[in-house]
């Protein structure tokens, strides 16, 4: 008794709320996901159990497009975000100063907008008749028919936007968390701009760059919203048809075995990923 | 248009505040969303029961069983948001008047928009179940309602206590093709699917539904995401009338639908966001639904134009229906005898626009309430010759239809 039992039982204790919190709303209603892909039925008769392990392969092969599709437009807004939100985070981090969470709070401040709300004004923005579109047909600098939503760019680019601040966040906590004395140690060992980057402070921030990744690309490949209301007729992700399948055709079988295939898809990119790059990154960057 | 006309304002506050939804897709969404959270007990309990027939019991005797209801001095109505007349102060002169004349004290509550539940709650538990709450809820006709039928989840009206429905329903309220013999519907309002056009960009009148195929508007057309109307409008060009389609019709539909897609004339699946895109400018024409773009005309768009094609257009209603083990099932019956009468549903369908169940308000609504704009709109009461135009949806209720259809129709909207 005494401290072993309290060490035993300490941490078992802590994580009870976690505990139950994975066991009931993630656990056990995954089971019933994958139970429920294995019926048959529908919901006026019922669903019963009939292993219909053949709704994977049919889920997979009917949907292939879609989930490629959702692969590539995630796999695009992810690195436009990294692309995009490394140089800001950076510049906040090193030159903010003592305006830094003044920043911050700005690059985060339409994010407190609903979402709904943000693409609904780029769906304004972007309008054939909108103010950009508009003013450049005027000009004579794109067609008159040109068109700008309902395009694979228009998605892409709500899902980077939506993500910019996923993004930002864990990159900039990765730059500002550097010791100016490591990149002064550089540079008194004569290493160049470009050398201090890339050897030093590339390879300090790469945690934030993993985590950036993991965060952008998982929410975006599932997205849905992005393109139902800035995509066209051929731009249905996933998500969308996940969402279709459950909620209009209540073909709840078809749903879940989509939802767990995307679900392994992300988990073995998750694990690939981690193997390659995640614990690997600072030794391999700094070479 | 007069701006000083009240109902100028009340129809531009609704195109302002009315939610970038149809009202059919919302009924699917929160239908949809009570299964799936009904689904978890069910799944606790090792199994996913169905849900046909766990209403009421088969053979109820629903004549002796409203002879033994007492009339009752409540009633609790459960509606769509700015579905009803609305006075100042957010008072509806309609309830008031009811509420004045039979002494039952209305319960309204315009919950159905945002309030999944209330459809989740329409699930008696058996054997006595549990009231759902309300004593009337308005549903949209749609294999939903269809399902509650089927479930027996509805408790069927007494048309002996109806006789203003008797009297006055017209043929939008009586003709039903979901519920033949009127046995749970009474139709709150209606409305048409048509199209709907900027005469600006389609350069001219549109009058068939052949425009929607015209290569002429290669990616400005706009198509419904519902997959209801995306199949039905190919049935129309079609020439086949969607009501007695099979489904070796709806394969014929789904291959023009497809074409049309494939060609690229189609710019985008909408849901109600179609009415933005075509006040933006992103589509020249598009399939509509007539009350938005009365609305949209008495909201800065006045260019918009709305027509019933030559080949038809789809009608489709609102109803209230009595959940089973309501409370008050008499109040209900009387609240939907009284909006049945002329002069009571003049006050409502004033305000509210779309198809009105009752032909003779029209007279009343030109010369008592002074407003011919509104009686005199063939989408707020269709002259015999648009009636005859318009048509029923395919009955594709059941789960092998349903499954039919979408397996059909889903693929060309979300490809």
């Amino acid at each position: 008794m005494g401290r072993n039992f309290k060490k035993k039982v300490t941490p078992l204790l802590l994580t009870a709320p976690a505990n139950f919190w994975l066991w009931a709303f993630f656990t056990i209603p995954l089971i019933s996901i994958l139970w429920l892909s294995l019926t048959t039925g529908n919901t006026l008769d019922g669903f019963t159990l009939t292993w219909n392990f053949g709704i994977y392969p049919d889920a997979v092969s009917q949907y292939s497009e879609q989930f490629g599709r959702s692969f590539l437009y995630g796999g695009i807004s992810t690195a436009l975000a990294l692309i995009f939100m490394y140089p800001v985070a950076y510049w906040i981090a090193f030159r903010g100063g003592k305006y830094k969470a003044i920043f911050l709070f700005l690059l985060l401040l339409p994010f407190l907008v609903s979402f709904i709300i943000r693409i609904l004004t780029w769906q304004f923005i972007l309008a054939d008749n909108g103010i950009v579109l508009s003013a450049l047909k005027d000009i004579g600098l794109v067609s008159q028919n040109a068109h700008v939503l309902s395009t694979p760019f228009a998605v892409i680019a709500g899902l980077t936007y939506d993500n910019l601040p996923w993004m930002a966040l864990p990159v900039y906590v990765a730059l500002d968390g550097i010791k100016r004395d490591q990149i002064e140690a550089a540079s008194d060992l004569y290493a160049s701009g470009y050398q201090r980057f890339r050897t030093v402070i590339l390879p300090l921030s790469a945690p934030g760059i993993y985590a950036g990744i993991l965060l952008v690309g998982i929410s975006s490949v599932g997205d849905f919203l992005s393109a139902q209301i800035l995509g066209g007729p051929s731009t249905t992700m996933i998500g969308n048809i996940i969402q279709t399948q459950y909620v209009q055709n209540q073909n709840y079988p078809l749903a879940s075995a989509l939802s767990l295939v995307l679900m392994v898809a992300l988990l073995a990119f998750v694990v690939l990923y981690g193997r390659f790059f995640g614990s690997k990154t600072l030794k391999e960057f700094a070479g | 248009m007069d701006p000083k006309r009240p109902e100028n304002e009340t129809a531009w506050m609704r195109g302002l505040t009315q939610p970038r939804l149809s009202r059919r897709q919302l009924v699917h969404g929160a239908a949809g969303f009570a299964v799936l959270t009904a689904l978890g007990p069910a799944l606790a309990a090792c199994g996913v029961g169905g849900t046909k027939g766990t209403g009421s019991a088969e053979d109820v005797d629903w004549t002796a069983w409203w002879q033994e209801q007492n009339a009752t001095k409540n009633l609790s109505f459960a509606n769509w948001p700015l579905y009803i007349d609305t006075g100042g102060g957010g008072k509806h002169p309609s309830l008031e008047k009811f509420t004045k004349e039979s002494g039952i004290n209305v319960s309204y509550k315009p919950v159905i928009r945002d309030n999944a539940e209330v459809l989740l709650q329409d699930q008696p538990g058996p054997p006595a179940g549990d009231p759902i709450g309300y004593d009337i809820i308005v549903m949209s006709n749609g294999w939903e309602l269809g399902q509650l039928i089927a479930n027996r989840w509805l408790t069927p009206l007494d048309h002996s206590q109806l006789p203003n429905f008797k009297k006055y329903a017209g043929e939008v309220a009586t003709r039903l093709a979901y519920d033949e013999d009127l046995e749970y519907s009474a139709v709150w309002q209606a409305g048409v699917t048509g199209i709907a056009y900027d005469p600006k960009l389609t350069g001219g009148e549109i009058d068939s539904v052949e425009a929607l195929f015209d290569p002429k508007f290669k990616g400005k057309v706009g198509m419904l995401s519902d997959n209801d109307e995306v199949g039905s409008l190919g049935l129309l060009a079609l020439g086949i009338d969607p009501a007695t389609s099979t489904y070796d019709d709806w394969k014929k539909s789904a291959a023009k639908m497809k074409e049309q897609r494939d060609k690229g004339i189609v710019r985008q699946y909408y849901d109600n966001s179609y009415v933005k895109a075509l006040q933006n400018g992103d589509v020249a024409l598009t399939q509509a639904y007539s009350g938005d773009i009365f609305q949209s005309n008495n909201s800065g768009y006045p260019d918009l134009k709305f027509v019933v094609p030559k080949e038809g257009a789809m009608l489709w209603r609102d109803n209230s229906v009595i959940p089973l083990h309501a409370k008050n099932p008499v109040s209900a019956l009387k609240w939907i005898d009284f909006y049945y009468k002329p002069e009571n549903q003049a006050m409502i369908e004033d305000w509210i626009n779309y198809i009105s169940p009752v032909p003779d308000a029209q007279a009343i609504i030109r010369d008592e309430l002074d407003d011919p704009t509104v009686a005199d709109s063939p989408l707020v009461f269709p002259p015999q010759s648009m009636m005859d135009q318009l048509r029923e949806y395919p009955l594709n209720y059941t789960p092998e239809t349903q499954k039919q259809w979408a397996g059909l129709f889903d693929p060309i909207i979300q490809s």
